[in-house]
């Protein structure tokens, strides 16, 4: 079953660049596909830009409009996501545990919509 | 017998087992359920009819299969189900006996108390599925309206089949956290049933001391398990002499000792030496040995009490554990620690009355009348029965 796994987290929370905590946050990141390959599949994952840099759009009577940005304002921004293939939610739960985000933010994880 | 009381004695014994073994052979929880349920209804017109059958679990774990095929063949989506169809049929065929295959209950039990559901939702899964009660009943545990309760139960079945949780025995890494999950919510109702008594009709600490029976049955080897059983024994076995007449609660001291149940209290501490014997200290290890010298014949050993609840606070650094640990420093001899311990504890149990009721107590102890009226005066308005309201008022007469 794929599961999506979303990462939220105020920015504040997050190690600051250029500080060694950065740089071992982000050695972790990139080993996390090899270390978790035998607990489920990486399919696919990104890290957003910062939630300043969002545009939300929506369509009414034909006519969109564009706002300046996030979708929701909270404190926790989406920072980022994973998609895998894992046998079941315990697997899938092992991974996002892994997941740097999880110590400083939380991490969203749900099911994917089988058609 | 009738076939109507035939039934509802075998639902009541093995609905569980039932349950369980459909659950594994069918692979969705609302599917089995729904099953079950058909099975029990067209049991009543068969064994009307036809008679009662040899094996009635027997019947109606086979009927229980049929109408699970029954189900997946009225669904849209039949050619998605055609493989588990085939399965199902052939299990079917093999005339399965609830008696002579493996005991699935571990599983279920995994399944309903798994974190990704709320702690309340566990608890009410588990009630439902391993202790068969009713969707009214688990309602009334709760003091909620039954169709309440009825969606909370459906939307768990709906997100175990959505989001895949498992039914299953967790992998080994798991274990000891998931372990505690299970004898948390074994150990909520117990709490549950302490608290209300048996007042909905549904005792609730004889069904936790059930669970935790089928827990070391089926679990064994795990001292956190028997140590969940000896806590719950321990605690069953003063339960008679807790309260008095009137139903207020007694401190330990007013307690009639002739009334504790000692077999119910050696079971429990035999079951206890057998889990600290392996040498994995856990929670629960700590509760029941906290239970046991509460259970020790003499005056309780508060020494010992209180570096138990230290060690416990390691496990569970929650502010509950924190209040009942001063209260064993200040029983100790040390209420000026415990006074401390207590006050910096305000803020996380401003709304708890035993807070109240221990920071008054204190107080009085310490010779600081005032402040000690205000406490009483807290823990009277948070007192949840009139018994335990004039408990408290006759302390706080005490005071002048």
């Amino acid at each position: 079953m794929k599961y999506m796994l979303t990462l939220y987290a105020a920015p504040e929370a997050e190690p600051a660049y250029g500080t060694p905590e950065f740089d071992a946050m982000m050695g972790e990141y990139f080993g996390l596909e090899e270390k978790m390959r035998d607990t489920a599949t990486f399919l696919a994952g990104e890290g957003l830009q910062p939630v300043a840099t969002a545009t939300t759009l929506r369509k009414r009577g034909g006519k969109v409009e564009t706002m300046d940005g996030p979708f929701a304002e909270t404190r926790e921004h989406l920072g980022g996501f994973y998609l895998i293939e894992a046998a079941d939610l315990d697997a899938a739960l092992r991974y996002a545990a892994e997941i740097p985000a999880a110590r400083y933010g939380s991490v969203e994880v749900r099911p994917v919509m089988e058609y | 017998m009738t076939p109507q009381a035939l039934l509802s004695r075998v639902l009541s014994e093995d609905r569980g087992r039932l349950l369980a073994a459909l659950i594994s052979r069918v692979g969705n929880f609302q599917r089995a359920e729904d099953a079950l349920q058909e099975a029990a209804a067209s049991a009543l017109v068969h064994w009307g009819r036809a008679g009662v059958p040899a094996s009635p679990t027997g019947w109606l774990l086979r009927a229980g299969l049929r109408k699970a095929i029954d189900g997946y063949r009225r669904d849209a989506t039949l050619s998605r189900h055609r493989d588990a169809i085939a399965v199902l049929a052939e299990e079917e065929a093999a005339e399965p006996d609830p008696q002579t295959i493996p005991d699935d209950r571990l599983r279920l039990i995994f399944t309903c108390c798994h974190p990704a559901l709320e702690e309340k939702t566990r608890v009410a899964l588990t009630l439902r599925a391993l202790c068969g009660l009713s969707t009214g009943q688990v309602a009334a545990v709760f003091l909620d309206a039954e169709p309440a309760m009825g969606q909370r139960l459906s939307r768990a079945k709906s997100k175990i089949a959505a989001a895949r949780i498992p039914f299953a025995v967790p992998a080994k890494e798991d274990l000891p956290e998931r372990l505690n999950s299970v004898l948390t919510v074994v150990y909520l109702i117990y709490t549950a049933g302490y608290a209300q008594g048996p007042q909905t009709g549904i005792d609730l600490c004889t069904e936790a001391i059930f669970l935790a029976r089928l827990l070391v049955q089926l679990a064994p080897d795990q001292p956190e398990v028997d140590a969940a059983l000896a806590l719950l024994l321990l605690t069953q076995a003063r339960a008679a002499a807790r309260t008095g007449p009137d139903g207020q609660t007694l401190p330990p001291g007013d307690q009639d000792r002739s009334l504790w149940d000692r077999s119910q209290r050696d079971e429990g501490l035999a079951l206890l030496d057998r889990a600290i014997a392996r040498r994995a200290p856990g929670p629960f290890q700590l509760k029941a040995a906290i239970a046991a010298l509460h259970a020790a014949d003499g005056a309780p050993d508060w020494q010992h009490i209180a570096a138990l609840y230290a060690r416990l606070r390691d496990f569970e650094p929650t502010p509950v554990v924190a209040l009942n640990h001063a209260v064993a420093i200040a029983e100790a001899g040390n209420p000026a620690q415990a006074l401390a311990q207590v006050r910096a504890l305000a803020g996380a149990l401003s709304d708890y009355q035993p807070f109240h009721a221990v920071l008054a107590e204190l107080l009085s102890r310490l010779g600081e009348n005032g402040p000690a009226r205000d406490a009483y005066g807290r823990a009277i308005a948070l007192a949840a029965s009139p018994a335990d309201r004039a408990f408290l008022m006759a302390r706080l007469a005490a005071l002048d």
